[in-house]
């Protein structure tokens, strides 16, 4: 509890560097990942954050030492290598995105690893310290590496502020950008650099092997809360933001524990919820959604089942559960509740027994069977469908016309009285 | 040279045995799908080594193999089910997957003989010194058996669904339609991914399996039209980049694993270089 309160407090100058680091990083991912995930470049950042790892070696080795400047520098001319790489493999070999990615990530990681091992060998590689770029070590943040975040996040929400009209074009519809004269060549530049930042700001925090999954999970999560870019913008950052400041809040309770995969596992965490509790997208209201359509469509089908017996019967009032079940070929206790909740509704009435349609109900059931006997009559007539090709196919499309839509196809059909099956085809607006 | 010998033996199992799939993953543009698994198994390899105690046993291959096969299954059910990019659904699964292994091995560091240099790029050298015991004799390395077995599954499984494995690689709709297990073919070359980037990762580490999943695989690929020659291929390169980085490595006394998957990165140029679009750039408008 102490050191939650010390924590929350920022008590600590070493708490404050981490949670400001891990902070601002997860701001820059968040708006940088979500053009590359609406490019579908996700996998590019992960790419390039491998391939960074050669350049931050040979910055060490033309350095002689270790120079902040001089690994960031490598590691940005290694990553834009990397990406010209993956470009340049695909447009000139018959290979396609996964096998160039894959090819420039673990060939450029491996040299990085080559390159590692040597410097170990030297007698400055062993305080070199470089194999804190491959997981990362955010305790170690100083003040200047936080800085260095920072001017990226900055760097990055100025882009986007001051180019958002481009980049929007750019994601969208980049035939049309290119149309009205954008500089297409330009402005991916532009976001392949501002991605190459930030991977390289990350190296430190959550190293090269990590900071892909900053880049991908915050902006995937905000895409499933909405269709809307400013806001998807604002949502990757503040998801970015979150996922640093809990990964950091759980690294300093959780004794040794790094804080680079409790970063990466707090933006999954994210993403895990937003994938069940979104609106529209996620998968609980999907699921809802589906259950609330098939409920509607079964309403339909009894409702529907009990005007097709009144139409047969001579004493149309004494439909009964049974009736129902049968003609619907469902169960007894299935029917029953059908009905039960169609008279919720007010369709259908209950008198003992015997089940009857309200005038409401009537109107709802002869519409979806006009619906039914109109788009036989549509497919008869204009695809020239046979008799027996007819049925399966309304048998949908009842739940799907709508009355506007129906009134539309009556109309375009002439109103004819008889389907193509010799039956009469209600109105929705007829006095029974 | 007899110190040599059991280094570059395991080095080119572990390649060979990759590549084998490696040039169905390319062939199917599942290579990322092999970044994936490689990934993912670490958690379960940790897991099983808490659990069982030991390295490379067979519950551990298993285990952390079936996480890897969760892991691919998962990243096709958010792509499907949950309507996620495919790119974004597999950088999200293995990422996540992999923090956690990193957590666990940070967190256990005491039990398990397992370090971050380890899962990095592992330790060919050592794998490759420990041998198999079985009745008071030493039979040679046991990563050597493990990866041997690994190589002999994939090279089995290529060999008996050969015709299976061809259809639903060239032509999934003919594969649909001729009643081929299309489905199961899919699953049969995940699960042995799995396996084999399980039985690999003791010499070769985490990320430099997806080396030796897709970079003999993809310069054989640019060698040859024919999936049979370009099979053998993809073996040749595993072979020469195992003896050439081997020496290479040992000459500078740098990581062999990396020098390694280096010259095999090395042949790909190559290969890229002479490839025919490199040549004829104009070919490249043309329809494939």
């Amino acid at each position: 509890m102490d050191e939650l309160l010390r924590f929350v407090l920022l008590r600590d100058a070493n708490t404050v560097y981490v949670v400001a680091g891990t902070v601002l990083l997860g701001i820059a991912s968040g708006l940088v990942g979500t053009f590359a995930l609406l490019r579908r470049e996700s996998l590019v950042g992960d790419a390039l954050a491998h391939a960074a790892l050669p350049g931050v070696c040979a910055g060490f080795l033309l350095a002689g030492e270790r120079r902040l400047a001089a690994l960031l520098g490598g590691a940005l001319l290694a990553g834009w290598l990397g990406t010209q790489a993956i470009a340049l493999i695909q447009r000139r070999s018959k290979l396609k995105d996964d096998a160039a990615i894959g090819i420039v990530l673990s060939v450029f990681f491996a040299l990085g690893m080559v390159l590692l091992t040597y410097i170990q060998t030297l007698p400055t590689g062993a305080q070199a310290g470089l194999d804190k770029y491959l997981f990362g070590s955010a305790a170690s943040l100083v003040g200047r590496d936080v800085a260095v975040i920072g001017a990226v996040a900055a760097l990055a929400a100025g882009a986007v502020a001051l180019l958002y009209k481009e980049f929007k074009l750019l994601c969208f519809d980049a035939g049309l950008s290119a149309s009205l004269g954008f500089p297409r060549g330009l402005l991916e530049a532009v976001l392949m650099t501002l991605l190459a930042l930030t991977v390289v700001a990350g190296l430190q925090t959550v190293g090269a092997v990590l900071i892909s999954a900053l880049l991908i999970a915050p902006a995937a999560a905000a895409r499933l809360w909405t269709d809307r870019l400013p806001v998807m913008l604002a949502l990757a950052a503040a998801f970015g933001a979150a996922s640093g400041y809990v990964g950091a809040l759980f690294s300093s309770l959780g004794g040794s524990l790094p804080t680079g995969p409790l970063v990466v596992l707090s933006a999954a965490g994210i993403f895990c919820v937003s994938l069940v509790v979104a609106p529209e997208r996620g998968l609980a209201a999907r699921l809802l959604r589906r259950r609330r359509t098939n409920a509607r469509i079964r309403g339909e089908n009894a409702l529907k089942h009990i005007f097709l017996i009144e139409e047969h019967l001579a004493n149309p009032a004494l439909v009964s559960g049974e009736d129902v079940a049968a003609h619907h070929s469902v169960g007894v206790r299935d029917a029953l509740a059908m009905l039960e909740g169609l008279r919720r509704r007010g369709w259908v009435e209950r008198d003992g027994a015997a089940w009857s349609l309200t005038p409401e109900g009537s109107t709802e059931a002869r519409r979806i069977v006009a619906s039914h006997r109109v788009w036989e009559t549509y497919l008869a007539r204009e695809l020239a469908l046979p008799p027996d090709h007819l049925h399966r196919d309304a048998e949908d499309m009842e739940h799907v016309i709508d009355r506007d839509m129906l009134g539309r196809l009556d109309e375009e059909l002439g109103h004819p009285a008889r389907d193509p099956h010799g039956t009469r085809i209600p109105r929705p607006e007829e006095r029974p | 040279m007899s110190d040599a010998l059991p280094v570059i033996l395991v080095g080119y199992l572990a390649a060979g045995a990759c590549s084998l799939l490696g040039c169905f993953l390319v062939l199917r543009r599942m290579g990322m799908m092999g970044d994936a698994i490689s990934h993912a198994v670490l958690p379960g390899i940790v897991v099983a080594f808490l659990l069982s105690g030991e390295r490379a046993a067979l519950p551990m291959l298993l285990g952390a193999g079936s996480v890897g096969f969760a892991a691919a299954v998962g990243i096709e059910l958010l792509h499907r089910r949950g309507r996620i990019a495919q790119d974004a659904s597999i950088g999200i699964v293995f990422t996540a997957l992999f923090a956690l292994g990193v957590l666990l091995v940070a967190r256990f560091a005491g039990q398990v003989d397992l370090d971050m240099d380890c899962v990095l790029h592992g330790e060919i050298a050592f794998a490759a010194l420990d041998p198999l015991v079985a009745g008071g004799r030493e039979l040679g390395p046991r990563a050597a058996w493990i990866l041997g077995a690994a190589f002999l599954a994939n090279l089995a499984f290529v060999l008996l669904f050969w015709k299976e494995l061809k259809l639903s690689t060239f032509d999934p709709t003919l594969a649909a339609v001729a009643g081929v297990g299309a489905a199961a073919v899919h699953y049969a070359l995940l699960g042995l991914t799995s396996l084999t980037a399980v039985a690999a990762f003791e010499s070769v580490g985490a990320v430099l399996v997806v080396a030796m999943l897709i970079v003999p695989a993809s310069a054989a690929y640019l060698m040859t039209e024919r999936l049979g020659t370009m099979l053998l291929l993809a073996q040749a390169v595993s072979l020469a980049s195992a003896v050439a980085g081997y020496f290479l490595a040992v000459r500078w006394n740098v990581s062999i694993a990396g020098m390694m998957v280096v010259v095999s990165g090395a042949i790909f140029a190559v290969a890229f270089a002479l490839n025919p679009r490199m040549r004829r750039p104009r070919a490249a408008a043309a329809p494939a």
